[in-house]
């Protein structure tokens, strides 16, 4: 088993809090909270949940845009953190990010020569010829014509922007990408090419992904393992075939029950109750008890652990009250 | 992926393309176009000045005071020293814009950089920043001018400092304003990633997305500080005799009013010509600039779409059905393209029925959704053909009357995001008991009852609590159920659902497939389902239609459809999308784009992109054959047999 790559040791993110001058609590929202997270190098680590569950505030604390306010991220055996803020240069030239929204991340008033020449000549400092010659390497990469390194943001699709927000990610030749969010912007037929294209270039670069999205199907189809995450905290994480296969988390049951699956007629029976907690007033223990059909008195009184399922060391759930059956609906 | 942006967005694609230049379209603005020729004349006499046969405009000449306009060698006359007006009044013009465009770039130059780094900073040095900036704003500004002059002395010079300090906050404020929303840009973090410092993403990356925004505030505030400067030399604090400006010359001639008026009234005619040029030219600029302004936000679509057909289908005899839509064409004309968003579609539902509509971003689903109840926006669009039956009404020929009674009784839409779909001021309660009312007069305590009926139709829990929620405070699965209340309101028969789940996430998702699904039951209502996801249609829908490039390609019951897809396009578009329980598949890809609507390829759109294409696909029109029950394909060469034998 390969050497992790990334490990992240119970971050926590608080958003807000504090208080004011008069002394009264402001609301704080725990964005993520004791998340234990490894990636090995060379594998794609996927991570799902729904919206406001924290996994961008996740992602955007692996490249060193946010700051934990407890826990360690450690890179390479080098604290990740401390870097961000020492030498962010060093760290960007080693991890990347690749943003949701395609055209957002480009800057409207910039070529695309500019946008994939920042990266070059700020974190590699090539020389004028160097960066022709990478620049060329980037685009076959990511599979456009050269012609189009003069055009302006604007007139791109959505999938082509997405491949040159990829090529950005790429320019530096990092080690890990994280990768959030990157095709749930895209139209169905585009999102599987730019798939394909992640997919060949982690044959070809040897990178290490972190793969955050909301849609169960694409990230089974590219993962090695994966992390659902459920209001700040991971709720189930293991090897992705199993945890496909065998759900242990009642949460991982319903998401999976949930997503829509072409040439499936089932529908969910109605819940109106299927709203996620109120982050300013999470409740005590498990945060899913309310929508749990499995919820005990036991979930309420404290969190559960994440713990490993027996025989299957690689699988662990935070839950008392696991589902230990095989197979999903 | 929301298919109503995408007719707009290819407009502002298409308009960035073939747009006429900013100078085009300022020219086109008549009152900004006089104002830049009354401008650019009085600013090429101030340029010439010294080169133009007038007399000096400092030199005394007591025996000639006063003297009329038109008199002899002194054609608007002189003043009390007997000094030649004509000459003052381009001397004095020199020196107002001077001191105008001076301040204004100096204001604008400290006031946006406050700005910039106010708003980029945020935290601390916004706060300390912008509490200066705030101070400055306390005084009256004219106070503030004369104190500033009345501390560094009187002087042309030092009211042109005057003046800009007073309007530094103007530029600092806007510009801080536009900086914090550009800063919180995926771009900023994106350049901070390719290693750029912070200076550089100040300057480098936010300034040029500011900068127009920098013209803008410019060219509105130059006329502004002219007259501020002539307000200033009017008190005597700005140009010193002997110099002659603008508003010191209206300060001379203010003595000698009623007996000698021309020597007060030039200079007024002259700044207010002189102002009022610089702001028509000014707004036309901002016209032109302002993105907010070029999106359209000044052109007001009509209530309903314009229907030009030019065919009137038949009336079919299908007594069945509840709506028959019959060769719907809809277009957008922009410039000089015509945008041909939905081109003959037909398409049919029995009561208590749901199509789904399938199609990527811009292949016209929306549109023809919209199309049904006038809801396109004209301009720029227009129905240019076919018919939509509605128990055997005609929709496109109804009176405007009819069509205001059918909306939200008949026929009720829910669209993609309840959040911008429901009026953020007004209670749930409200805002359903308006709807309710609309259509049937009464009461409003019985209104609110039947609110409450209608939040508990939906499963909302605590239905009378939840009347006086404003939409922010609930979730959105909660918001996109106060939605479907509103379209069941007046019991409609047909309910447009337009992506209704798209914005959701999977498990609020499938508890509102599984509310609609009962609903329809229930309620006997017809359901027109639009989305981008096979899996959703699944769920829901009975039939399935397929759109590609405004044109239906497929149609036939879902589950035939998605067992045994006839046309490639469907094929492919079944294929790409991952599928859950088999992560081995290697996903196939659609290479190429769909084409541009406006520049439709002869025979069949997809052709381009298909696998199976032959030589007759890109002739002539390829028709929707029949085969099977209730299934058609557009494709000369499909995918099955039975396709194929029709």
């Amino acid at each position: 088993m390969a050497e992790p790559l990334l490990e992240i040791d119970s971050a926590e993110r608080i958003f807000g809090g504090g208080r004011s001058l008069l002394g009264r609590k402001l609301p704080a929202v725990h964005a993520v909270q004791g998340v234990s997270l490894d990636v090995r190098k060379g594998e794609t680590l996927g991570v799902v949940g729904e919206s406001g569950c924290g996994k961008s505030t996740l992602a955007r604390l692996i490249v060193g845009l946010d700051k934990p306010t407890a826990g360690t991220i450690t890179f390479d055996g080098r604290d990740l953190v401390a870097e961000a803020r020492r030498d962010p240069q060093r760290l960007a030239r080693r991890v990347q990010y690749v943003f949701q929204d395609p055209v957002a991340s480009l800057n409207p008033r910039k070529t695309i020569r500019a946008i994939l020449e920042a990266p070059l000549r700020h974190l590699l400092a090539l020389d004028k010829k160097a960066r022709q010659a990478r620049l060329k390497e980037l685009m076959e990469a990511v599979n456009l014509a050269p012609e189009f390194l003069d055009r302006y943001p604007h007139e791109f699709s959505g999938g082509q922007a997405q491949r040159i927000g990829i090529a950005r990610a790429l320019a530096a030749d990092p080690e890990l990408i994280v990768l959030d969010e990157p095709v749930s912007a895209l139209d169905v037929s585009v999102q599987a090419q730019v798939l394909n294209i992640l997919d060949d270039l982690k044959q070809r670069f040897g990178l290490t992904y972190v793969f955050i999205s909301h849609d169960l199907s694409v990230v089974e189809s590219v993962s090695d393992r994966v992390a659902v995450m459920y209001f700040g905290r991971i709720a189930e994480t293991g090897p992705a075939r199993e945890i496909f296969a065998a759900p242990r988390h009642p949460y991982t049951h319903l998401l999976l029950k949930s997503a829509p699956v072409p040439g499936r007629r089932s529908l969910v029976p109605e819940d109106a109750n299927t709203e996620l907690p109120d982050p300013y007033d999470p409740p005590p223990g498990c945060a899913f008890h309310a929508r749990c059909p499995r919820g005990t008195d036991r979930c309420l009184a404290s969190h559960p652990p994440l713990e490993q399922a027996a025989g299957r060391p690689a699988h662990r759930t935070a839950c008392y009250h696991p589902v230990e059956e095989r197979g999903h609906a | 992926m929301s298919d109503t942006a995408a007719p707009a967005m290819r407009i502002g694609k298409a308009r960035s393309a073939g747009r006429p230049s900013a100078l085009r379209l300022l020219l086109n603005n008549t009152l900004a176009t006089s104002g830049l020729v009354v401008l650019l004349l009085i600013v090429l006499l101030a340029l010439a000045a010294p080169v133009l046969p007038l007399p000096d405009p400092d030199m005394t000449a007591p025996a000639d005071r006063l003297l009329r306009p038109l008199a002899e060698g002194h054609l608007l006359g002189t003043d009390a020293l007997g000094r030649d007006i004509l000459s003052r009044l381009v001397w004095g013009a020199r020196v107002s814009l001077a001191v105008g465009i001076s301040a204004t770039l100096i204001a604008a130059f400290f006031g946006s950089l406050i700005g910039l780094v106010a708003g980029y900073a945020g935290g601390r040095v916004d706060t300390i920043l912008m509490r200066g900036i705030d101070m400055v704003m306390a005084f009256p500004y004219i106070l503030l001018a004369l104190a500033i002059v009345a501390a560094l002395g009187p002087g042309l010079l030092n009211a042109l400092y005057a003046i800009a300090v007073v309007n530094i906050p103007f530029f600092a404020r806007n510009i801080r304003g536009i900086t914090i929303g550009l800063s919180r840009r995926e771009f900023v973090d994106a350049a901070r990633l390719s290693g750029k410092s912070n200076m550089r993403i100040l300057f480098g990356e936010v300034l040029p997305n500011v900068l127009p925004i920098i013209i803008i505030t410019m060219s509105t505030t130059i006329g502004w500080m002219i007259l501020e400067t002539a307000g200033l030399s009017f008190l005597g604090l700005g140009a010193q005799p002997p110099q002659a400006d603008l508003g010191s010359m209206l300060g001379d001639g203010r003595k000698i009013l009623f007996t000698a008026p021309h020597v007060s009234i030039i200079p007024g005619l002259m700044i207010f010509a002189l102002v009022m040029s610089i702001n028509l030219f000014g707004d036309g600029v901002r016209d032109v600039l302002d993105p907010r302004l070029k999106s359209g936000a000044l052109t007001r679509p009509v209530a309903r779409t314009a229907v030009k057909r030019e065919n009137v289908p038949e009336k079919p005899a299908h007594e069945d059905r509840l709506l028959d839509l019959v060769d719907l064409s809809t277009q957008f004309h922009v410039g000089g393209d015509v945008y041909r968003a939905v081109s003959g579609v037909d398409l049919y539902l029995k009561g208590g029925e749901c199509l789904g509509i399938v199609g990527e971003s811009g292949s016209g689903k929306s549109v023809t959704a919209m199309s049904l109840m006038g809801l396109v926006p004209t301009p720029p669009g227009s129905i240019t053909g076919g018919a939509a039956w509605l128990n055997g009404e005609d929709l496109f020929a109804v009176s405007d009357e009819r069509m205001r009674q059918l909306r939200g009784a008949d026929v009720s839409h829910v669209f993609q995001d309840p959040l911008s779909t429901l009026h953020p001021l007004f209670t749930v309660g409200d805002q359903l008991a308006e709807a309710i009312t609309a259509h049937r007069p009464m009461k409003r305590s019985q209104a609110d009852g039947r609110a409450e009926d209608l939040l508990r139709l939906v499963r909302i829990t605590n239905p009378r609590a939840r009347l006086k929620a404003y939409p922010h405070e609930l979730s959105g699965g909660m918001r996109q159920r106060v939605c479907i209340a509103m379209a069941l309101a007046n019991d409609a028969r047909l309910i447009i659902a337009d992506e209704p789940t798209t914005a959701l996430d999977v498990t609020v998702q499938a508890q509102i497939l599984s509310l609609m699904d009962a609903l329809r039951r229930e309620k006997d209502a017809a359901i027109l389902f639009i989305t981008h996801d096979f899996g959703v249609v699944s769920a829901v829908c009975d039939r399935v239609a397929v759109m590609y490039a405004g044109r239906i390609v497929e149609t036939g019951r879902t589950q035939d459809v998605l067992s045994a897809p006839a046309h490639p396009y469907t094929g492919k578009l079944i294929d790409c999308v991952p599928v859950l329980g088999q992560p081995e598949r290697r996903l196939a890809s659609i290479e190429g784009r769909p084409p541009v609507v406006n520049k439709l390829p002869a025979g069949c759109a997809f052709a381009d992109r298909c696998p199976r294409v032959e030589a007759d696909c890109r002739t002539g029109d390829i028709p929707l054959s029949s085969f099977g029950e209730e299934r058609a394909v557009r494709c000369l060469h499909p995918l099955t047999r039975e396709a194929a034998h029709g």
